[in-house]
């Protein structure tokens, strides 16, 4: 079969409810990238000029730089030119019921405990009554416009508050700021754009809405959040269901902002497909996250678990430029099989008295490798800042690896920073000793995992955490026999 | 309670019980005895099925079911318990979490519900009193930072927990000071009922004197070569074991 054909095979199969015009061939741009594809992706979009020469300038940054090589990842060369830059917002093959689906997955879902209807949602299957969804979906919409709160895609907010986004994108993570963050600026498909008022405090996770809208918002995601002066919010990303995606590069870039007096919490569950057991497939998770507090007493916490993708690459950081700003980063990255991650922090300590704190928990099993990898700087003018990084790392079986590269660039004499790291291991004996009690290997590794990383679950706001512990005990499956 | 016949097993190809008898019934406390290296932990370990060993030979039937091809928790399940001669240490997991884990694993294999918190907690307070238990240790993490002496006393606190039908204590005595050596020994003596059983291995006749024996052992060479009642206990204590390593070569 011809590539056109296969294309049209492709998108002949898909379903296109997304309101996008009919002619099909147009939805797809042929692979490989180039400043006629940016400008296609642009114009399909309906963008602003000013978006289109911003994507151009990102483009040609990303042309000038290498491809970094330092993170502790090993991967076939990527070629950037086999991609296809944009498609209409795909989905899922539409399925008569749940009898059609993957039964591997429908067990997934059922060790997560995701009702019915959200298992039809994400497996693709035709719901004709959406009551659930729909009800819950204008209530929210109702209470979020009475605050004044602004919460759209991304691709919504170019159109729509094209000034918001003119004003802050870009502003905590430049185009030149990495190799695929130049990348995701030149090309990125859509994500969530968020504005929370001055004194507003957003009664609701933002994850409501998100996991309504799940379906794909593309590999080249990008998000925004933005929260004057005394508001707060707490946004949700991703979905502990499994997600299955053939597009294996995935490098999104999200950026937060906090005012003065502003809270915001990040939480994320990832879990991409890491591949098979034998390390074949998978998805390349190469992600650029960055809060800036930027006004005084401001505070962004990033708390994340991440069980997924073959390769994950990705430090979330706070810039506390506010005097008093505050950044935590909670981590759990669990490695199995042949998965690899480099993940980590970086703390920036720019205002007075402000304050970080680093808790990274990374569990390696098989043959997969887990590097902590993170920077606290303390900035000439930060005076009286604090740190306290906290990594720990437990192994389970003799053929996995967990690194720790913690970086410290000090230059304020009143900084105080502290770094604490452990490495335990998940030994034989300690699995016969449970056995003896009566408690099952796979149950027993579950056990330790859940109590090596309660810090950092007990984070997640409550309806998340109880998933993403399921989730966690399912991404340790198999690790004993 | 507990028949073992003729059991013959080995680790890295090198045989280590060469045919090991004993039975016990209910009601009872064995104590086994023997020089440094004869198999005394190797049979503890084989009786709950740690890894790694090779059985040729024998069987170890409790309450007419073979142990030897049980998953180790099955037997844990059936109420065979061992206390470690060498506890280990479970980082991050709390003593409370840890036992209220196993009970609910053995409730569980016999189709009972967990144990509710109240109950659970009622029953940890009882027992930690039992072996005088400082407070905090509920939440500590299982033998982390214990002294030799605490991880000790806490292998008698989840026996008294999970009140297993047949307990075999590895050494427990060994590092104890005196005090701690009575809680243990008190302990052990508090738990004995007509429907359980203990092996109690030992290299030192003073527990004895706390937890009086129905039977003494000496195992020798993967056997046991010599039976009799406490006094023999006394004898070793004199004698050494010389003359019982002499008797078995002259065989
Ligand atoms: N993994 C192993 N590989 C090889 N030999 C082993 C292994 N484990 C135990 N042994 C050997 O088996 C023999 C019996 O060991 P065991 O621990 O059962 O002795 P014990 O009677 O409990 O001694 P002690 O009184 O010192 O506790 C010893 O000679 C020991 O070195
Ligand atoms: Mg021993």
């Amino acid at each position: 079969m011809s590539e056109q054909n296969q294309i049209l095979e492709d998108l002949s199969s898909s379903d296109y409810k997304y309101g996008f015009v009919t002619n099909i061939e147009q939805e797809f741009a042929p692979k490989g990238l180039s400043e006629d594809i940016i400008r296609f992706i642009s114009s399909k979009k309906e963008e602003p000029e000013w978006m289109l020469e911003w994507r151009l300038k990102a483009y040609k940054e990303w042309q000038k730089m290498e491809e970094p090589q330092w993170a502790n990842v090993h991967f076939p060369k990527i070629d950037f030119q086999d991609i296809i830059y944009y498609a209409a917002p795909k989905q899922k093959k539409e399925l008569n019921s749940l009898d059609e689906v993957d039964p591997e997955l429908l067990k997934t879902f059922e060790k997560l405990g995701i009702s019915i209807e959200e298992q039809k949602r994400l497996s693709g299957v035709a719901m004709d009554i959406v009551v659930d969804s729909v009800s819950v979906k204008t209530t929210f919409q109702k209470t979020l416009k009475e605050k004044g709160i602004i919460f759209c895609s991304m691709s919504d907010a170019i159109k729509n508050h094209s000034e918001l986004v003119k004003k802050y994108i870009g502003t905590v993570v430049p185009i030149k700021d990495n190799y695929f963050a130049a990348l995701n600026s030149a090309v990125f498909s859509d994500g969530s754009f968020c504005y929370i008022p001055k004194g507003v405090k957003c009664p609701m996770e933002l994850s409501t809405y998100f996991r309504i809208n799940a379906a794909g918002s593309g590999q080249f995601e990008r998000t925004l959040l933005i929260v004057d002066e005394g508001g707060y919010a707490s946004y949700l990303e991703g979905c502990t269901a499994p997600q299955r995606d053939e597009n294996q590069l995935h490098a999104a870039v999200v950026e937060i902002i906090a005012m003065d007096d502003a809270e915001i919490k990040y939480s994320t569950v990832q879990n991409w497909y890491p591949g098979d057991k034998d390390g074949k497939g998978g998805v390349y998770n190469f992600v650029t996250k960055r809060g800036m507090c930027k006004g005084k007493n401001s505070k962004i916490s990033w708390t994340q678990v991440e069980t997924g993708s073959a390769i994950t690459w990705k430090y979330p950081s706070c810039i506390l430029a506010g005097d008093n700003s505050i950044g935590e980063f909670y981590s759990v990255a669990v490695t199995n099989h042949f998965q690899q991650a480099d993940t980590g922090t970086k703390m920036i300590h720019i205002g007075k008295n402000s304050k970080s704190r680093i808790v990274s928990k990374g569990i390696s099993i098989g043959k997969s490798q887990n590097t902590y990898r993170g920077l606290v700087k303390v900035h000439k003018k930060a005076e009286n800042a604090r740190n306290f990084s906290q990594c720990d790392s437990l192994l389970m079986g003799n053929r996995c690896g967990a690194h720790t590269f913690p970086y410290i660039e000090v230059d304020n004499r009143s900084a105080k920073v502290e770094h604490e790291a452990t490495t335990s291991k998940i030994s034989e004996d300690i699995l016969f000793y449970c056995q003896q009690r009566g408690i099952d290997s796979e149950q027993a590794v579950a056990m330790i995992v859940n109590g090596f990383c309660k810090e950092v679950m007990d984070n997640l706001p409550m309806e998340f955490a109880v998933e993403a512990r399921k989730l966690l005990n399912i991404s340790l499956e198999g690790s004993v026999g | 309670m507990l028949k073992i016949k003729n059991l013959k097993a080995g680790i890295a190809g090198k045989e280590i019980l060469k045919g090991f008898n004993l039975e016990v019934n209910a009601g009872e406390v064995h104590a086994i005895m023997g020089p440094n290296g004869t198999g005394k932990s190797t049979l503890g370990n084989v009786l709950s099925g740690k890894e790694g060993y090779e059985i040729s030979d024998g069987s170890a039937l409790l309450n007419g079911v073979e142990l030897l091809e049980l998953a180790p928790e099955e037997r844990a399940q059936l109420g065979l318990f061992l206390a470690f001669q060498y506890p280990v240490e479970i980082p991050g997991v709390s003593n409370a979490n840890f036992l209220k884990a196993s009970i609910n694993e053995i409730r569980k294999s016999k189709g009972q519900n967990p144990i509710s918190a109240p109950e659970f907690l009622k029953l940890l307070r009882e027992k930690m009193e039992l072996v005088e238990m400082q407070k905090d240790f509920i939440s500590r993490s299982v033998n982390v930072g214990f002294s030799g002496g605490e991880k000790k006393r806490n292998e008698i606190l989840q026996m008294a927990m999970l009140n297993p039908q047949l307990s075999i204590l590895d050494e427990t005595d060994s590092g104890l000071d005196i005090d701690a050596l009575r809680i243990v020994a008190n302990g052990v003596n508090k738990l004995r009922t007509p429907d359980n059983a203990f092996i109690i291995i030992t290299h030192y006749q003073r527990l004895l004197d706390y937890i009086v024996p129905d039977f003494v052992h000496v195992m020798y060479d993967g056997r046991i070569v010599k039976s009799g009642d406490k006094s023999l206990a006394l004898e070793l204590e004199e004698k050494g074991y010389d003359w019982i390593k002499e008797e078995v070569e002259a065989l």
